[in-house]
């Protein structure tokens, strides 16, 4: 036998083997294929050629293990219980790049789907080599370990801890600042899931400084980074005033704004939700927001796009509006209520619908003066309709019966609160009637207006119960009238009438 | 003596006459002592009322006094209390001015002041409106790059595309599809094919990492535990060629460079270095070893040659030949290999048609 022959068998087995393998990581990459093949116990035949003599069959094992297991929960599941993951641990660490990115592939896939499998991969020791990883000179490399810490802390603090622990961060952010655009993101991104879970993590990636090198890549052209910058810096603004002072610090003010004219929707929304955490502290806070200009950019922001992605904005403008009256007469003075009114007609969703209630609640409930404002708009009959419809969620009906308390209380504006007489339920009326008794009493013209308008005719066929506020009120309103004028609206008066002159004897 | 005589004699007169006037008293005596009542009365009736008049004017004078003194002592009360009335008014007026002042001052600065609340509001809402132009402008100007992005990657398409059909422009002979006889003018795709350079041939690239061979990109981390198997998954050229083992043996043999590219350029001067500190080093007395009797150097023999009283021939350093024409066997000298070009030959001697050297 010629050499030639012996290669010639080795040469056989490997392209088989080659040829296996790249099928089924070309198969893995339909989710109809996945069922079969678990079926067919791809996860037993993948595993040994993890070990293969030959890194391109490695690799490509690695990689269909990591499409199996990015399908489904199930597949990642069986990819720990096979022991798996101890092997690529321990070869991530030896290998060459190409291996390494497999093998972070693999865990990012395993690590996605629940807290479990995350912690599993913690627990075999993923985390250390990953670390490395991160060190690594290729940015492939890199870009795979930190978006697989990413997925593993992403699900609780503790295994963001873990992650942290680990001593991930000032290599994350090390990362932030590579020239890679997609290394770039996934290392935000990575970040943002770290710092969400509570303060002390988020003061632990403020303290790898990142805020500063965030801040300075808000104004960089692509918008997907863009997006995970401005999510991680709100993730760490959201925990405590401390933070979202160090983030204002960053000077992103006047900058953060022109993201609110992104044409990428999620830009958009995370530049929003940014605003937002930072408003949501201290008076101070949305001080600061409201004189650079926040409050308009954000209604034109609301103004410019639809559905969810205006929900941060509309929160927002609650925010700042329930600090202070002061805060709310510059969110009324920015033609913030005609657009959360729009948001409130428009919206098909309930939710939003909601967060809309509820910011008009917040603006309208300081003064009159904002009530008045609130009520020019036109939305107490859109909150009060809101508020009766069958198909409005639990929450709906109640942030617009709050929001309806809140602007009602206050509100004296009183051409807007006679269409609501007709057709609000009694514990709404209750407040509307009491406006009513508080203003009428003080204003000659008011009192004209109320009867040549109908309303106190409406008054008298309200029926309360005697003793209760309502009936008080309504006494209070009768009060500011003759007596004739009240019997006369007094449901009956005619049959009373017809009845005095049939009884009536004439004089003769 | 004779008084008492006198009186004596006297006597009984006396009693008669003291009888008589006794009588006579005492008719009188009642109306007297009516008339002496009536006296007494009216005399102690005056002195009663000089009395009382002089009591009431007294009383008079010390109530006059009395409520002078009281009178005046009330009004300087009641003045005092006008006078303090006057001034408390005074103070609470002032006090009023103060305080409203103070007020003022106090809310304004840190309650709530209208007038700032309200220029804060128009500053705001000025603000607002820069801000809104300059979001709007920064918007603007970024639909303008994205629009010239666009155009920039259309034409840059188009360009392509142009040159990809490069082979589409219309020859002299030939006029292509976008020169249509028919046409009154050509298609502008004709002047852009014309403007563009064809595309050239492009190289076989190499799709993907995964299927390189494993040995161009396993870099110095990973171990190289076996010798390279030969790569697989590729078609079998065809033709006579020699064995793909030997072939590749040959093409992925390591560099073998030649002993001068391996050798630094200094390597002689360092060894010659090395070796002299060698020598340094190792030697046991630093004195030269010398020979026990002194040695004359030897006398300068020069060569022959040189030697030699005509001094040194010009042959083989001017010329190779013997210069001596009468020692030729032929009369001929040696013929040159080559012919001379004959035109750097009539160099400067031939003249052109115009008449001037050429």
């Amino acid at each position: 036998m010629s050499q030639r022959q012996v290669l010639q068998v080795f040469e056989q087995y490997q392209r088989a083997r080659t040829q296996f393998v790249q099928t089924v990581a070309e198969l893995a990459t339909r989710p109809q294929n996945i069922e079969t093949l678990q079926n067919a116990g791809v996860m037993a035949l993948l595993r040994p050629l993890l070990l293969d003599v030959v890194p391109n069959i490695q690799q490509t094992a690695a990689l269909a293990l990591g499409r199996l297991a990015n399908y489904n929960d199930d597949l990642a599941e069986a990819v720990v219980k096979g022991d798996i993951l101890p092997q690529l641990v321990y070869s991530l660490a030896e290998q060459n790049r190409f291996y390494k990115k497999a093998a972070a592939f693999v865990l990012r896939a395993v690590g996605k789907h629940s807290p479990q499998l995350a912690q599993a991969i913690v627990d075999c020791g993923a985390l250390d080599t990953l670390v490395i990883c991160l060190e690594d000179f290729d940015p492939g490399v890199k870009e795979a370990a930190s978006w697989a810490l990413g997925y593993i802390a992403r699900h609780n603090s503790e295994l963001s801890q873990a992650v942290v622990d680990a001593g991930a961060i000032p290599l994350l952010v090390l990362c932030i600042q590579e020239p890679e655009i997609a290394l770039r993101r996934i290392a935000a991104s990575a970040l943002s899931d770290v710092s969400k879970h509570s303060p002390e993590l988020a003061q632990t990636v403020v303290d790898a400084g990142a805020i500063a090198h965030l801040a300075q890549m808000i104004l960089n052209p692509d918008a997907k980074l863009k997006r995970q910058v401005l999510s991680a810096l709100s993730q760490i603004a959201k925990h405590s005033v401390d933070l979202a002072e160090m983030v204002v610090e960053a000077e992103i003010f006047p900058v953060v704004l022109t993201c609110l004219k992104d044409s990428d929707e999620y830009v958009k929304k995370n530049a929003a939700t940014l605003i937002r955490e930072i408003a949501r502290h201290t008076p101070e806070l949305s001080q600061l927001i409201v004189n650079a200009g926040g409050v308009a950019a954000i209604i034109d922001c609301i103004g410019s796009c639809k559905g969810n992605v205006r929900l941060p904005g509309i929160m927002m403008l609650g925010y700042v509006a329930a600090h202070s009256e002061n805060l709310a007469m510059a969110v009324i003075i920015s033609k913030g209520v005609p657009q959360l009114a729009v948001c409130l007609s428009e919206e098909p969703e309930d939710h939003i619908k909601a967060a809309a209630a509820w910011s008009l609640g917040q603006i309208g409930r300081h003064t009159p003066e904002h009530a008045r404002a609130v009520a020019v708009a036109n939305v107490l009959p859109v909150l009060l309709s809101l508020y009766m419809a069958t198909e409005s969620s639990e929450d709906l009906q109640v942030k617009a019966k709050k929001a309806l308390k809140n602007i009602l209380q206050k509100c004296t504006h009183l051409p807007a609160l006679e269409p609501l007489l007709h057709d609000a339920p009694p514990n709404i009326l209750k407040h509307i009637v009491g406006q009513f008794s508080k203003v009428l009493p003080h204003d000659s013209k008011a009192r004209r207006l109320f009867v040549t308008s109908g309303g106190l005719k409406k008054v008298q066929e309200i029926k309360a119960e005697a003793g209760s506020l309502l009936q008080e009120y309504i006494n209070t309103i009768n009060n500011c009238y003759p007596e004739e004028i009240v019997r006369y609206y007094s449901p009956g008066y005619s049959e009373a009438l017809l009845e005095r002159v049939e009884n009536y004897h004439p004089v003769l | 003596m004779a008084t008492l005589a006198r009186l004596q004699e006297r006597l009984p007169s006396f009693k008669q006459e003291y009888f008589s006037r006794n009588r006579f008293v005492d008719e009188y005596r009642r109306t007297e002592y009516c008339a002496a009542v009536k006296i007494q009365s009216w005399f102690r009736g005056c002195k009663v009322r000089a009395y009382i008049r002089y009591l009431n004017k007294m009383m008079v004078f010390i109530q006059k006094w009395w409520r002078g003194y009281q009178g005046r002592k009330m009004f300087r009360k009641m003045a005092e209390t006008a006078y303090f009335i006057m001034k408390m008014n005074f103070y609470n007026e002032m006090a009023v001015r103060i305080q409203k002042r103070w007020r003022g001052y106090y809310i304004r600065k840190y309650i709530h002041n209208y007038y700032a609340l309200k220029k804060y509001l128009e500053a705001i809402a000025l603000n607002n409106e820069t801000v809104r132009k300059e979001l709007e402008e920064f918007a603007e100007m970024k639909e303008k790059e994205e629009v010239k992005k666009a155009l920039e990657r259309e034409k840059k398409k188009k360009d392509y595309l142009a040159r990809k059909m490069h082979y589409l422009l219309s020859t002299q002979q030939i006029a292509g599809i976008y020169n249509s006889p028919c046409r009154k003018s050509p298609d502008p795709w004709e002047m852009q094919l014309k403007k563009a350079k064809p595309l050239r041939h492009k190289k076989k690239k190499i799709e993907n990492a995964m299927d390189l061979p494993w040995h161009t990109y396993a870099d110095s981390f990973g171990f190289q535990v076996m010798p390279p198997l030969p790569p697989i998954g590729r078609q079998k050229p065809q033709g006579p060629f020699r064995d793909t083992v030997e072939v590749l043996q040959q093409r992925f043999k390591p560099l073998e460079p030649s002993v001068r590219v391996v050798a630094s350029s200094s390597s002689l001067r360092r060894t010659q270095e090395e070796e002299k500190q060698e020598e340094w080093r190792n030697r046991i007395h630093d004195e030269a070893f010398m020979p026990f009797s002194y040695n004359v150097p030897d006398e300068y023999i020069p060569s022959i040659q040189r030697a030699s009283k005509y001094g040194q021939s010009d042959y083989g350093i001017k010329h190779f030949r013997e210069e001596h024409p009468e020692k030729w066997i032929t009369n001929k000298d040696f013929l040159t290999m080559l012919p001379s070009i004959p035109l750097f030959g009539k160099f400067g001697q031939a003249y052109s048609r115009a008449g001037q050297f050429v």
